[in-house]
């Protein structure tokens, strides 16, 4: 039996959730209209598909959980998610992914303002944010790791593959760009170059996988060249000071 | 030869008829002052680097050292001083943003030095701390806003989470990698069996601090650094940095030299990789988001743990206080500008913020002129010299005190301010392995207790002779205190009277 979420409130239906997840591996969460913190720290081994409008805060602190969104996200879905696997059937909305340590967030659509700010990477763990269409403005901004691919599919005439300010502050990880995308949005100090064996075995993983989950025609989106975007430094404020 | 145009600030003296040239103070110095002269026998000094840490001076087994502020006037000019003269120049070298360790030098006024307290007399009998009993245990956390009770008179009210310490003085935030583990460790050591709490900034917690997560605050920052779903469950209460004292507007960065592979243990990322938490959290744009980030943190540890949100002394910081309270925070910290900190713009550190004896009691007023100071409790910072100190910030309305560069002075610390340089000879500011090991948390944690142990008891001492023998009775207990020598607005602004009043 699935939960309906109608009309309220976050702490209610979490607490549904929670007391469901006990007993059970999976739940279903329908007519999600806006409440925030769904799928919270959830742990390995759990999973939670949610049918709707998942509010701001969507799997923050994941923990290895699974969460499956027939819907679109809204602000600082997978905020310091610390592992497991988000995927949107729609678009999501700012701050997307904010400090992921780990795992996994796929997006059909697009995504708004900072997305991946703050991603970073730690031993064996490697956060990966993939985007079926366009970023907004300061995508990867103080990114320090893991992996960003951004695929452009669908956009519509004139539209950028990302706004600007892109990767502003990056000192670690990589970004996958999707044929043609807008150079002078990108930040100084950012590289641009063609992808190494190595990358494209880690690229068309992912890309797989999308392809996978929304049901894309592969070899379609891989018709079209890739670019990686890394910075020069990783330590791009390494003189900015002097000891007084 | 390149022209140094900054004269050194130390002289290095040296009584050849005491040095037994034993070279101690040449192992101790990591800034390379001391030496083994070219014969390999006799230890001279170079005195051009030196900090006044007084490292080699406290352990020259003959005392045949001694630190003298190096004199070269310039001409007298009370605009141009020599401190501006010499920082420009340093600007003009490097292109650098000036870069400063612990809290503003700066001749700022200081209240707590015009605040006299007041003590009984005939009418109100004192109290006597050795013989009486005498509290200062202190309870912090979220109050309900009123007390229903059942006929047999048990409360029943759902109590939010609370968190109960011996001491109305718990360590501020210095994070692994500010600091060395060791110094973190003592400051842990010492909050266990005080009672109290250490707190372990924007660090993330390290895993041999594991066995002191019942006395830890945990911190999140704008970088997120260690931060998962383990880390908020394992501490006593957690708590949301938005800014600090000492750099108001200003966010973290430690520099990959100090992330070692310690350091990067306990932030999680990589070894010798920039380590920078921006002044904004990207997901706070406003008190509406603030709350998403507390309510955030409430969901991921099941409402068990109060989350306090931390806030420099800025102008408007009453305002920004209630706002806190609204948004749900269970403990306000205010932090005022004097406060310390590992490595600050000279000029943020110097210019911003307010002092927090001003900010303290205008916050307290604000949110009891609102009805909500009673929902919250308050905590201040920003530069505790002394137990007096501690006893004038609650009678202005703090509930707690944070504190740290008093801890760190019980450390060894003698405030050279170079903590940025990562060469801190006490082995505290620093990620060096020859130099934190020369910091003994075995010890060093009884020095940071005996220092508690006595505030604690001259604390209880001033109380029992204001006649008032529970802290609570002294929280903003205002009638306490009279200025000295402040204008009608300070005092205003303080909500207290003239000494004579």
């Amino acid at each position: 039996m699935s939960i309906i979420a109608g009309l309220r409130r976050y702490a209610e239906v979490n607490g549904d959730i929670k007391t469901k997840l006990l007993s059970q591996n999976k739940v279903t969460v329908e007519d999600v209209n806006g409440q925030r913190y769904l799928g919270c720290a959830l742990d390995s081994g759990k999973t939670i598909e949610i049918h709707g409008t998942a509010g701001n805060d969507l799997a923050c602190y994941l923990n290895g959980g699974k969460i499956l969104l027939y819907g679109n996200g809204q602000d600082a879905v997978g905020n310091t998610m610390g592992g497991g696997q988000i995927i949107i059937h729609g678009h999501s909305g700012d701050a997307l992914g904010y400090g992921m340590r780990d795992g996994e967030i796929y997006i059909r659509d697009n995504v708004c303002c900072r997305g991946g700010i703050h991603m970073k990477e730690f031993r064996s763990m490697k956060p990966v944010l993939v985007i079926g269409q366009n970023a907004g403005s300061f995508l990867g901004e103080y990114m320090a790791g893991g992996t960003i691919i951004l695929l452009g599919l669908n956009m519509k005439r004139g539209e950028k593959l990302f706004g600007t300010h892109c990767a502003s502050g990056m000192h670690g990880g990589k970004i996958y760009v999707r044929g043609a995308f807008p150079k002078e949005n990108l930040s100084p100090n950012i590289k641009i170059s063609s992808l190494t064996d190595e990358d494209k075995k880690e690229l068309d993983k992912y890309v797989k996988n999308y392809c996978k989950y929304f049901g894309q025609d592969y070899e379609a989106v891989m018709s079209k060249p890739f670019k990686k975007l890394t910075p020069v430094t990783s330590r791009p404020y390494a003189n900015l000071y002097t000891s007084n | 030869m390149a022209v140094n145009y900054i004269p050194r600030r130390f002289t290095v003296i040296r009584d050849k008829n005491l040095c037994i040239d034993c070279g101690c103070c040449v192992r101790q110095c990591s800034n390379e002052c001391h030496f083994f002269d070219g014969d390999g026998k006799t230890v001279v000094s170079d005195s051009e680097n030196c900090v006044a840490c007084h490292r080699c001076v406290d352990l020259c087994p003959t005392r045949a050292l001694r630190i003298e502020k190096y004199v070269c006037d310039y001409r007298e000019n009370a605009n141009w001083t020599p401190q501006y003269q010499q920082e420009i120049c340093r600007q003009a070298e490097t292109g650098g943003v000036l870069l400063s360790g612990m809290g503003t030098p700066k001749p700022y006024p200081i209240y707590w030095d015009k605040i006299l307290l007041n003590a009984s007399q005939v009418t109100n009998p004192s109290i006597d701390p050795l013989r009486e009993p005498m509290e200062i245990r202190t309870i912090l956390g979220r109050k309900p806003e009123k007390i229903t009770v059942e006929k047999k008179g048990k409360s029943t009210v759902e109590m939010p989470p609370q968190v109960i310490i011996e001491t109305p003085i718990m360590f501020s935030a210095m994070s692994f990698g500010s600091i060395s583990l060791n110094a973190q460790k003592s400051l842990a050591m010492a909050a266990k069996n005080l009672g109290t709490l250490f707190n372990t900034g924007e660090g993330g917690l390290h895993p041999d601090l594991k066995e002191y997560t019942d006395c830890a605050i945990v911190q999140v920052a704008s970088g997120r650094f260690g931060v998962h779903k383990e880390y908020l469950n394992n501490s006593r209460f957690v708590e949301i940095k938005i800014g600090q004292g000492a750099k108001p507007g200003i966010g973290g960065h430690l520099p990959g030299e100090k992330v070692n592979v310690e350091v990067s243990n306990a932030r999680m990322i990589p070894e010798g990789s920039d380590a920078i938490s921006p002044a904004p959290h990207h997901d706070i744009y406003s008190i509406e988001d603030l709350r998403q980030l507390i309510w955030s943190i409430k969901q991921a540890t099941d409402n068990k743990k109060p989350v306090s949100v931390k806030i420099a002394a800025v102008h408007n910081v009453a305002a920004i206080a209630s706002g806190c309270v609204r948004a749900g925070a269970d403990i306000v910290v205010i932090d005022g500008f004097r406060g310390g900190t590992g490595a600050a713009p000279t000029r943020i550190r110097d210019n911003v913020g307010i002092p927090i004896e001003l900010a303290l009691a205008a916050a307290d007023q604000r949110l009891r002129d609102e009805g909500i100071r009673s929902r919250i409790s308050l905590v201040a910072a920003g530069s505790f010299r002394c137990s007096a100190d501690i006893v004038k910030a609650i009678a202005l309305g703090a509930d707690a005190c944070y504190c740290a560069s008093a801890p760190l002075i019980a450390m060894g610390c003698h405030m050279c301010q170079t903590c940025n340089t990562g060469k801190c000879n006490w082995g505290i500011a620093t990620q060096r392995p020859e130099l934190t090991k020369r910091l003994n948390p075995e010890i060093m944690h009884l020095r940071v207790e005996n220092l508690i142990n006595a505030w604690n008891h001259e604390i209880k001492e001033i109380m029992g002779g204001m006649g008032i023998n529970s802290v609570d009775s002294l929280r903003g207990n205002r009638l306490m205190l009279r200025g000295i020598g402040l204008s009608e607005k300070e005092l205003e602004i303080l909500g207290i009277m003239h000494a004579g009043e």
